[in-house]
């Protein structure tokens, strides 16, 4: 068996981890590009959401690549995304590609059928053994998690550009070949050290700015159009709502991030009193919390007709008028130019910037 | 006609409810028309849709929306000073293990959030996921804004569902929602010499607006028109159950399970599949449809995206084309 599964921002380090442990064949698909988008497009239906056309350019190209299982994740709903392995079959075959397919379902669907999904993804081991390799794979990849948490926050502030990317960089090489808990330990604190290291000049006056949105494109860069990096060096420094192993975990207290699914549905709950799938409601219940945290502005980002998404844009502008935080919503997909959302966000980002020195004279 | 301040207090009497005639009104408005009434309320649905009503909805709905919820921001906004309130409920789910949309999850906090002043919005939750005792919770819950009797409330909520139920077997012998609930038509005569499938949600299949006259024009050349109201539920279950993995929305399962009921009995001619642009789950759903149809040769399949640009002589060059083509299939 040749196992592949879709590229979702450091999705590939973690997969490759866990497999290396469990004994299994695991192809990386090339990065997502240009090309990768333009195979997806080939085949996708033409209104879907931009992730299934992506991914499936990717599962495209995987099996270019030789992958011969595909791996991929599934739902209960309502979000389109628990229905995705499905169209995504229908559509390969119907393409004639030659493959297998497994699909995680969350135990929500059935705890029997998730036991047994992972069995086959970690031939002859024990639940037991399964359980330990989540475990240590889990914390291996939470503390990626919080090294680009590290970037993200500290970006804004580096004397020289670029070096914090170069420094995230090299701290996830640190990271990669750690196995046991004591080298994971180990690599942590050296990783840390490197970030750490990182010429930092504090009193730079930057601004806050939490990026929220769907969670697709919030953690795959090439479909965010790299946005977080471009605000990183305009001094913006950000705090995200999506952290890769907060979705990939069924706990709800969402560890990275820092505010649990409660909280968050108890901010939103003036404006949005139901979970409505996806992160329609924790895109309103962050701009919220951050809105009351002292944040100087909010990016929401999402894919194009993702249903829930466009619910928490029809709703942030009222949230934004009675918090007074301004908020800018962009929507992506195959048509969407980088430069144009870059300028809007220079903009924004000016606008911000301005607010906030006339509020500081405000005060004196 | 009087509020009383607080949740827990009644409403009068005689206050005046509206129900937009838009979204599940074709799926439900006698079940909930009954149920007002019982706790003695005034019902007043919006008129048909019309142009009007679009360019409102259209002018303060949120762009990426698919057009149906746009269109109902049109019915709210143009009953908004007929009524002392609003009837926007919260259809969670309708079946076990399923949803509705997302957007009817969220469809009372979307309507408070539009940019237009409206009355009050009376947003009872129906969610039968939680079993059966919380659902009839949340209904006599929302009786208390009438009453202080919970027999009364239950009283109404029965004969809703025997209006409801009246209802349904109308559809079923093929009246459609508009005739079946303002009467008209009591007795349908399906002639014509081809038979075509509309399948679609409700809310786009009978408004005449959003499908710009579909199914009268089909029937004016000669076609007869069946939907998935006249397929018996269980059928419609059954159907949608071949599928590999379960669908977990509750209305596209009806409308995978007509399509897919059609063409195993071979009982339409073509299959005409109106889905509006921007709608998640039919931009799923066609993949399904459009494949299955291709395994069943001899039953031509078309889609046809509508959005609030659509023009209608485009719909109808094409119609026109397919039904020609299906008429001269039958000739040859």
């Amino acid at each position: 068996m040749k196992a592949t599964a879709p590229h979702m921002g450091r999705l590939d380090l973690v997969l490759k981890d866990i497999f290396s442990r469990t004994g299994i064949d695991f192809v990386m698909p090339p990065r997502t590009s240009a090309k990768t988008m333009q195979l997806g497009l080939r085949y996708s239906p033409e209104f879907a959401c931009l992730p299934l056309k992506v991914t499936i350019g990717n599962f495209i190209e995987a099996i270019e690549a030789g992958a011969d299982t595909l791996l991929m994740a599934g739902g209960v709903g309502p979000c389109r995304f628990g229905y995705y392995a499905e169209i995504q079959r229908y559509v390969l075959q119907e393409a004639n590609y030659k493959f297998n397919m497994i699909v995680l379902e969350p135990p929500a669907v059935g705890w029997k059928l998730f036991i047994e999904t992972l069995r086959l993804l970690a031939p002859g081991k024990s639940i037991y053994q399964i359980w330990q390799i989540i475990r240590i794979s889990f914390r291996k990849a939470r503390i990626m998690d919080k090294l680009e948490k590290y970037a993200l926050k500290y970006r804004a502030y580096e004397v020289h550009r670029g070096d914090t990317t170069e420094a995230h960089k090299k701290a996830l090489e640190i990271m990669e070949p750690a196995f046991t808990d004591m080298e994971i330990t180990k690599a942590s604190e050296k990783a840390f050290a490197v970030m750490e290291a990182i010429e930092k000049d504090m009193d730079k006056p930057v601004l806050r700015v939490g990026i929220v949105g769907e969670f697709y494109v919030l953690l795959e860069p090439f479909v965010n159009l790299d946005v977080e990096e471009y605000l990183g060096h305009m001094g913006v420094s950000l705090e995200r709502s999506v952290y890769l192993t907060d979705w990939i975990s069924p706990s709800s207290k969402n560890q990275i991030m820092g505010i649990s699914d409660e909280e968050i549905a108890r901010a939103a709950k003036p404006y949005l009193n139901h979970f409505v799938g996806g992160e329609g409601l924790p895109s309103v219940g962050h701009t919220i919390i951050y809105a009351k945290e002292g944040f100087d502005g909010i990016v929401h980002l999402f894919p194009f007709t993702c249903m829930p998404d466009t619910i928490a844009k029809s709703i942030l502008p009222q949230v934004s008028r009675d918090l007074d935080i301004p908020v800018i919503s962009f929507v992506l997909d195959e048509q969407t130019g980088k430069a144009g959302v870059l300028t809007r966000l220079e903009a924004f980002v000016d606008l911000l910037a301005s607010r906030k020195k006339h509020r500081e004279l405000a005060r004196v | 006609m009087y509020f009383r301040s607080a949740w827990g207090c009644n409403l009068a009497l005689s206050a005046t409810i509206g129900i937009p005639q838009a979204l599940l009104y074709y799926k439900y408005f006698p079940l909930w028309e009954g149920f007002l009434k019982g706790l003695g309320a005034e019902v007043v649905s919006s008129n048909i849709t019309t142009k009007g009503v679009v360019n409102t909805g259209t002018s303060v709905a949120e762009n990426e929306l698919c057009l149906p919820v746009k269109i109902f921001f049109g019915h709210l906004i143009e009953l908004k000073d007929k009524v002392d309130a609003l009837f926007v409920p919260r259809v969670i789910s309708v079946e076990q293990d399923t949803y509705t949309c997302p957007k009817f999850l969220a469809l009372p906090d979307l309507a408070r959030a539009i940019d237009v002043k409206l009355p009050k919005i009376l947003d009872p939750t129906f969610n039968t996921r939680l079993g059966k005792r919380r659902f009839y919770n949340s209904i006599f819950e929302f009786g208390k804004l009438f009453t202080d009797s919970k027999y009364k409330t239950w009283r109404a909520w029965q004969s809703g569902l025997a209006a409801q139920k009246a209802y349904q077997q109308k559809l079923l012998m093929g009246i459609p929602p508009f005739e079946a609930i303002h009467g008209g038509i009591e007795e349908v005569s399906l002639t014509g010499d081809l038979r075509i499938g509309i399948a679609g949600h409700p809310y786009n299949v009978h408004d005449p607006y959003i499908n710009l006259n579909l199914t009268k024009k089909l029937k004016k050349w000669g076609a007869q028109v069946v939907t998935e109201e006249m397929i018996s539920p269980k059928t419609l279950e059954h159907e949608a159950n071949k599928l590999p993995k379960r669908l977990f929305w509750s209305y596209e399962r009806e409308v995978v399970g007509a399509a897919f009921h059609w063409l195993q009995t071979r009982s339409v001619d073509g299959i005409i599949y109106i889905l509006s642009f921007a709608c998640g789950q039919d931009s799923l759903i066609q993949v399904l449809l459009e494949t299955e149809a291709k395994k069943h040769e001899g039953i031509p399949f078309m889609s046809l995206v509508i959005d609030e640009h659509s023009g209608e002589a485009g719909l109808i060059t094409r119609v026109e084309a397919f039904i020609d083509m299906l008429r001269w299939r039958s000739l040859s």
